[in-house]
């Protein structure tokens, strides 16, 4: 596996340094298979799970600190890694149902082993993650190979006992819940509730049981009768971090509709729906595809909602439903480029948002490997890169800024000089810390905030 | 009104590349994907809109303008109730005067504004006007501006002044087939090829069509170059996803016609624009949404 993990803390001129935990050597060729699908903290910020198009997830966990390295305190190592999805294939409509895991969700841990649910197109998955230090010695029908013995040969019998081992992580599958989607999965949320989990696809949104794998009820269902009157489909869907009855999603038409279980079992009758009216001298061709919300994501305190779409982060406050409350531009020099971008499929790349602990600062992905942080409070933003080139021993991670016209200032980069293969279309932030992970391709970056 | 100044790429090419990526899609790994084809389609039926509208606006600036604007200008003097009389007299006049000149077409829809000397530039950026003019229409709907053309026979009859100020879209509804003609804000129902309507307030269909195509009829060439215009536009457009399109039957409509001399064109005339207007929006709208449906 050819991945590369940098971990580096940025400052606002603090101290830096940086590890890496695989040669630079190999990085040359990009195994697509190795492409980095989705990252997320799991709710201590303890682990951090990645999951990739060969269907396999990898989890790091935080050193814990030691005085003998301080500066290696929390530090991310790998934990585990197992193939979450196999490829498929589905006889009956013969199509390939690809391995990749769109989306991994941490459950919150409720006893010793960790719990997370990975999905491909298909098929959602419950993993524990368990930790084994000791094992069982001195069975009597069998020898330590494991080999039956000849119960003739037992002469005496003893108690097998408990001896240390090193330390292995298995992650073992423990439901698998298939078969309740016709279109491709696209998001999956665990309810406050820790008993049921929403999985989301083109069309509909599943409610399940943790427990209950051969079972799922459909809550919405946008399908018309007619598929040629077919005009959006849901891109995203969410549950309220503290209300188990209200979920939103979002759509490709640039809305957001927030649903309350209680009202009906169906929920296609929203209770609240929020949109902004489209800007009518911004109208082209590529109107539709720039306003379609790639991502939807609700506050830490359950009041507001940010939405990505291809340009602009919005967020919404859920009292107000006709225009958001604060929109930033995350590349609007890209406006004018919009035809390229439509046929090399740039267009169409689904860029996340997500927020830090506070809800003081939201973060989402660029191209270049640029990525970029707004600031609510003070309105400041900032873009950041994440290139092993810029990231040396004890570097200050350096703002960047792209140059949209006129004279190109000496560290400024010009849009036509942006490398569009390099995106980053996902991140998260640790629910506490300053520390996030970013996924640039195949390589993960972890960047923290050194705090004096 | 779609910006296309931004655009590098004109409306045809990025139909041929949404068809590409829809094409793509059905052999990509992991199945059609529904969201990226939704999307692509909405940029396919951008493009068609404006592919179209360019188009007809291509059709409508082969035109002599001037003669066209004259003309329209004096059409607005017509009374309503001499057409009959004036139809035999108009032709010949309409030779003479037509000689030579190109002729204007029959259009679908009459867009102009009133008393403009230097109207060629003026209506060519009328068009996009006449788009700010009116609501962005339904996905269904369809939008045509188009320079009416027909009364150069009219040239000679009417007086340069026109007091009426037309302002007027016309809207095919491609499921039902229904042309609707909002003019000054006021509806209209009529058929395919209304063209003077314009200025005149309502007129009983038939008498229009019998009119316009008087004047039409002075140059049957041009007749068949806008029919053939359309039918070029209908096939760039349909060839991608109807290779087995034939036009024959509008080509055996058009032969039959000519060949029963003017009175043929005039009853076949209604038809025959029916037919091509027709089959162009409605095959057009009929593949794309195909392409959606799966």
């Amino acid at each position: 596996m050819h991945r590369h993990i940098y971990q580096l803390q940025k400052g606002h001129g603090l101290c830096t340094s940086i590890l890496t935990f695989s040669p630079p050597l190999c990085s040359a060729s990009c195994v697509a298979a190795d492409i980095i699908s989705t990252v997320e903290f799991n709710s201590s910020g303890e682990l951090l799970a990645t999951g990739d198009k060969g269907g396999r997830v990898v989890v790091f966990q935080r050193e814990q600190e030691s005085k003998s390295q301080p500066q290696r305190r929390g530090e991310y190592n790998v934990y585990s890694t197992f193939q979450s999805h196999e490829p498929e294939f589905d006889y009956l409509k013969s199509l390939e149902i690809e391995e990749k895991i769109n989306k991994i969700k941490w459950l919150p841990q409720q006893n010793a082993a960790y719990f997370l649910l990975s999905t491909n197109d298909k098929t959602v998955k419950l993993w524990k993650i368990s930790e084994r230090d000791k094992r069982p010695e001195g069975y009597n029908l069998k020898d330590e190979d494991g080999r039956i013995r000849n119960p003739s040969t037992i002469t005496s019998l003893r108690v097998p006992v408990l001896q240390p081992m090193d330390l292995m992580v298995e992650a073992t599958a423990r439901r698998v819940f298939s078969n309740a989607h016709t279109y491709h999965i696209n998001s999956i949320s665990v309810n406050s509730d820790l008993q049921t989990f929403i999985s989301t696809d083109d069309l509909r949104v599943n409610l399940w049981n943790l427990e209950i794998t051969d079972r799922s009820f459909n809550i919405v269902d946008i399908k018309p009768a007619n598929m040629e009157e077919l005009t959006e489909v849901i891109t995203s869907a969410e549950f309220h971090p503290q209300q188990c009855h209200t979920f939103a999603y979002s759509s490709s038409k640039g809305s957001i509709r927030l649903c309350d279980m209680r009202q009906a079992a169906l929920c296609d009758k929203h209770c609240k729906y929020f949109e902004e009216p489209e800007d009518p001298s911004t109208r082209s061709f590529f109107s539709e595809i720039i306003s379609s919300i790639s991502d939807v994501k609700f506050s830490h305190n359950g009041r507001y909602l940010m939405t990505r779409d291809y340009l602009t982060v919005k967020v919404w406050d859920l009292q107000m439903e006709n225009k958001p409350l604060e929109t930033y531009q995350v590349h609007d020099y890209l406006r004018g480029k919009l035809c390229s971008l439509y046929e090399n499929d740039c267009i169409f790349d689904k860029f996340e948002c997500v927020w830090n602990g506070s809800d003081s600062v939201i973060m989402t992905g660029s191209y270049n490997n640029f990525f970029r942080m707004f600031d609510r409070n003070t309105k400041r933003d900032v873009t950041l890169e994440a290139s092993r080139e810029n990231s040396k021993p004890r570097a200050i991670l350096k703002p960047r800024k792209v140059c949209v016209g006129g004279k190109r200032r000496k560290d400024e980069i010009s849009v036509d000089s942006l490398d569009f293969s390099k995106k980053i279309l996902h991140t998260t932030w640790h629910p506490h810390e300053n520390i996030i992970a970013v996924a640039a391709t195949n390589n993960l970056y972890i960047f923290q905030d050194k705090v004096n | 009104m779609i910006n296309t100044m931004e655009c590098a790429v004109d409306a045809q090419s990025l139909i041929s590349i949404s068809l590409m990526k829809i094409h793509n899609s059905r052999t990509q790994r992991g199945g059609i994907k529904l969201h990226k084809n939704l999307l692509v389609s909405y940029v396919l039926r951008n493009a068609r809109q404006v592919y179209i509208k360019e188009k007809y606006a291509e059709i409508y600036r082969m035109q002599q303008y001037e003669e066209v604007m004259t003309v329209c200008n004096e059409i607005q003097e017509l009374n309503p109730l001499d057409l009959d009389a004036e139809d035999a007299d108009d032709e010949e006049q309409a030779r003479a005067a037509c000689c030579g000149e190109e002729a204007s077409l029959c259009g679908s829809a009459c867009h102009r504004d009133a008393a403009q000397p230097a109207a060629h530039a003026r209506t060519a950026s009328a068009l996009p006007g006449c788009e700010e003019d009116c609501k962005e229409p339904e996905p269904s709907y369809y939008r045509s501006c188009c320079m009416e053309a027909s009364p150069v026979s009219h040239c000679d009859q009417f007086p340069a002044n026109s007091s009426a100020h037309c302002n007027k879209t016309t809207v095919l509804d491609l499921d039902t087939h229904v042309v609707t003609t909002v003019e000054n804000g006021y509806l209209h129902q009529d058929c395919c090829c209304d063209a003077l309507q314009c200025g005149q307030g309502a007129q009983s269909p038939a008498k229009k069509r019998k009119v316009e195509f008087g004047c039409c009829v002075s140059d049957v060439e041009e007749v068949s170059d806008f029919t053939a215009a359309r039918k070029r536009a209908k096939r760039e457009d349909c060839s991608y996803s109807h290779p087995d399109y034939t036009d024959t039957s509008n080509i055996s409509n058009l032969i039959s016609i000519f060949g029963s001399g003017f009175s043929g064109l005039l009853s076949r005339q209604a038809d025959l624009e029916q037919i091509c207007s027709k089959q162009v929006l409605a095959s057009l709208g009929a593949w794309t949404r195909a392409i959606v449906a799966f």
